[in-house]
């Protein structure tokens, strides 16, 4: 059971971590990184099969943690949409060097 | 007190522990001591209120005006018109007047303590007292230490004593210079060196004092620093000790390298090993007289003594004639062992010693400001020194540099009265002729008869003439360069091809041509001077006067001394024939020291029989007076014109009124190559195309490309850093997989 759990979440990562490489718009981003994080709690919840309820525990501080994450990263995206008009991460580029 | 604490910790079993010796550490520290009082009372400002608007502006110094300590300074001092009458002293200067010359007598009754516990004690071996440990560097284990022998209280008691005198006599010959304090700083600061440098018990503390009395040689020439031309004096000493003392350092690496100890002690026991007349010795003594040539003033490194005359006589008569000058004789004596096991380098030493003696002498006898006579005179006379410590005769050369030091003084002090009273009366008619030249003076015994009777004494010892002092030492190098000539193992070397003795025997000619001219300039000086018509102006003949008697009382002691001088080495030959009291007392008072590298050299050759050494003795003594004579009867004091009046002598004669070009040449063959190449090679080139274009800017261009390179992978864009962190990620995961 172990492995068909893990190939899922590895899937889901990847498909997180593609996901931000290949988007521009910065709330899609901010959508699979929460994927990403999704997927290592479905990771963690599958190990606490196994290895005891340690893993459980992990999955409710990440949940708590992602939670704060989003509300911080919302805030953000918000702010600079209000001030650009835009939330593509082309044209937010102003730490150029 | 930490010294003395730290000086028992060591202290070895010698005959001196437990007496007055164990002091002998106070002796610099006194003028030490002096020097910092002094400093700080020359810290405070020599103005003495508001400049006032009618000064008349500063007049060009004529040739001469470099010794000018009344003149220009009590303009600074804001005198007028006729008020040169009253005195501008610096505010300190009573004090400095106690304080400095205090401390030298101070140390002078020190030094006769010690000396008379020494007499007493009779010891054989040096007495070394230990300070503090100086430079541990593995084998090399240098300390602080000093050392007391017959040959460091020789060179003490003069120091101390004819310091004691020229102090005392600056007195008076500084008395309205607003640098005054600062001139004792100095002295004071000169002395500490100067006893530094012969009590230090090793060579590097030796190079100490060598290298501070260099500094204070190049302070006091330049004390006058207002006028260029003698700071560039000082300079130009400074620079040239730099290329002897280059070869001083030589001399000491080879030594350590070579046998591991820089202590006079270590070195005497372990010469040996170096073995006799080997190449390693003989590079030793050369380079080291190479230091001796550029602190004594010998060929080539001579020319710096000239133009020391610029700081005030006092200056000139402690430390360009008594004392500094004579610290690369004092260092031959001190290295006698080792010069004792090379005759190359000794026969060297001597030849140098005559070329020099004979070539100054030459430039002397047509010099006209008198401090330049005696400046080459000095250089003449040391060469002689030269010739004595050259061939092996290290007491004679001790002995001449005692009784140089006092005649010279003598002589230079003596000129200081002269320019005292040439300026003073210079000075009262604002007239802007040159102080210092003979050609000024003329008749001046009229006006200053101590000084002339007591110059004619000196000049009398300088030239040869029995039973001044002079007579007595400038013999014994003659008589033993002849005796070397004879039979020793210089007679027996051979130097540059030539047989030793014949080349002895060439020095002993030298020597006695430059005894001849010798006294022809010496008198001339003296003719010139002090006898004939006045030729100062008739408006200043009035004002001229004798000095002070704290100018004329050093006079008197140093001329009692350069009379007798002489009965601290009279040869057996006189003793013999006169009941004068006992002979070769410094011979005797030196043998510790030197006793052993004299016999080496010596080589148990017989002495020279008595009537042969009567015949030399008289011959000599015949060839000063033939001088003495020539001189009066061929010049003519009153047919010599003024200064501004002279025409340029022509031909040969200009040719030494002009020092042989020697100073032109060098500029030419060195000075300005140097410049051409500091300046087209070192500057332009190295300096500004090198450092600053390729090093400097270099840098600076190397990382301001890293940088931009940096800052285009700063894109800005979100994206691309997750590409970049993702790539990574699975580079490391790769990394850690695969290995």
């Amino acid at each position: 059971m172990l492995a068909e759990s893990l190939a899922l979440t590895a899937a889901l990562f990847i498909i997180g971590v593609v996901g931000v490489l290949v988007h521009r718009n910065a709330i899609i981003i901010f959508m699979c990184v929460e994927l990403m994080l999704t997927a290592v709690n479905l990771t963690f919840v599958a190990f606490s099969r196994y290895y005891g309820a340690a893993g459980q525990v992990f999955v409710v501080f990440v949940m708590t943690v992602s939670a704060a994450e989003a509300a911080v990263g919302l805030a953000i995206i918000i702010a600079i949409f209000r001030h650009r008009q835009t939330v593509n991460l082309k044209d937010i580029n102003l730490l150029r060097g | 007190m930490l010294l003395q604490t730290a000086g028992t910790l060591v202290a070895p079993a010698s005959a001196l522990s437990g007496t007055v010796a164990e002091w002998m550490w106070l002796l610099p520290v006194l003028p030490l001591l002096g020097f910092v009082i002094n400093g700080l009372l020359s810290l405070n400002s020599a103005h003495f209120g508001p400049r006032d608007p009618n000064t008349p502006a500063h007049h060009p110094h004529s040739e001469g005006a470099a010794e000018a300590p009344a003149l220009s300074h009590a303009e600074e001092a804001g005198a007028v018109g006729d008020d040169h009458h009253v005195v501008k002293r610096h505010r300190w200067a009573g004090l400095s007047s106690i304080v400095g010359p205090g401390v030298l007598i101070l140390s002078f009754v020190l030094a006769a303590m010690i000396w008379w516990a020494m007499v007493n004690a009779h010891p054989e071996t040096p007495f070394v007292q230990r300070y503090f440990s100086w430079m541990p560097v593995g084998d090399l284990q240098i300390n602080a230490a000093f050392q007391l022998d017959q040959l460091s209280m020789v060179m003490i008691l003069v120091i101390t004593g004819v310091g004691a005198l020229i102090h005392v006599f600056s007195v008076g010959y500084m008395r309205e210079d607003p640098g005054y304090p600062r001139f004792f700083a100095y002295l004071n600061l000169f002395v500490f060196f100067m006893l530094v440098l012969v009590m230090g018990s090793s060579y590097p503390v030796l190079f100490v004092g060598w290298e501070g009395v260099g500094l204070c040689s190049y302070l006091l020439i330049g004390f006058w620093f207002n006028d260029k031309a003698n700071a560039d004096a000082g300079k130009k000493a400074f620079i040239v000790n730099r290329i002897g003392d280059f070869g001083f350092l030589v001399a000491m690496f080879l030594l350590f390298a070579n046998i591991g100890v820089l202590d006079f002690v270590g070195v005497s026991a372990r010469a040996a090993d170096l073995g006799a007349g080997s190449a390693v010795v003989t590079a030793i003594c050369l380079f080291m007289f190479l230091g001796c040539a550029g602190k004594s003033a010998q060929i080539p490194l001579y020319i710096w003594l000239p133009d020391a005359m610029a700081g005030p006589t006092p200056v000139s008569a402690l430390i360009h004639a008594a004392t500094m000058v004579t610290a690369g004789v004092y260092l031959i004596a001190r290295s006698a062992v080792l010069f004792s096991m090379s005759p190359v380098a000794s026969l060297t030493v001597a030849v140098v010693g005559a070329l020099t003696a004979i070539f100054a002498a030459t430039i002397g006898l047509k010099q006209w400001d008198i401090k330049k006579v005696l400046a080459y005179s000095t250089i003449s006379q040391l060469g002689y020194m030269f010739v004595g410590v050259g061939v092996g005769a290290y007491v004679s050369g001790m002995f001449h540099l005692v009784t140089h030091a006092f005649f010279k003084a003598l002589l230079f002090l003596g000129s200081g009265s002269v320019i005292h009273a040439m300026h003073a009366a210079y000075h009262h008619t604002h007239s802007q002729e040159d102080a210092q030249d003979m050609r000024n003076m003329g008749g001046l015994k009229r006006y200053l008869p101590v000084t002339c009777v007591l110059m004619w004494i000196a000049t009398l010892a300088i030239s040869g003439i029995p039973p001044f002092a002079g007579f007595f030492s400038k013999d014994e190098i003659l008589g033993s360069v002849f005796a070397r000539a004879q039979g020793s193992t210089l007679a027996s070397a051979s130097w540059l091809g030539i047989p030793g003795n014949i080349l002895l025997y060439i020095i002993y000619g030298v020597g006695l041509a430059a005894a001849f001219l010798t006294a022809i300039y010496m008198t001339r000086m003296m003719l010139y001077t002090f006898h004939g018509p006045v030729r100062t102006g008739d408006e200043e003949e009035k004002h001229l006067h004798e000095a002070p008697w704290v100018m004329t009382g050093p006079l008197v002691v140093l001329g009692i001394l350069t009379i007798a001088g002489g009965w601290l080495n009279l040869p057996e030959v006189i003793t013999d024939m006169l009941p004068l009291g006992p002979s070769e007392v410094l011979t005797r008072w030196l043998d510790p020291v030197v006793g052993t590298a004299t016999a080496r050299v010596v080589a148990g050759a017989p002495h020279v029989p008595a009537s042969t050494e009567q015949m030399l003795v008289g011959g000599a003594v015949v060839i000063a007076v033939l001088g003495i004579v020539l001189a009066f009867v061929r010049l003519k004091p009153d047919r010599l014109p003024r200064k501004r009046d002279a025409v340029p002598e022509h031909g040969f004669e200009g040719v030494v009124a002009n020092k042989y070009y020697v100073d032109e040449g060098i500029d030419k063959a060195v000075v300005i190559p140097t410049y051409a190449v500091s300046r087209n090679f070192l500057w332009r080139l190295i300096d500004n195309g090198l450092i600053d274009g390729f090093f400097v800017n270099g840098s600076a261009a190397l990382a301001r490309g890293f940088g931009w390179v940096g800052s285009r992978l700063q894109t800005g864009n979100v994206g691309i850093y997750a590409w970049v962190l993702v790539v990574g990620v699975l580079a490391m995961l790769g990394a850690f997989t695969l290995r």
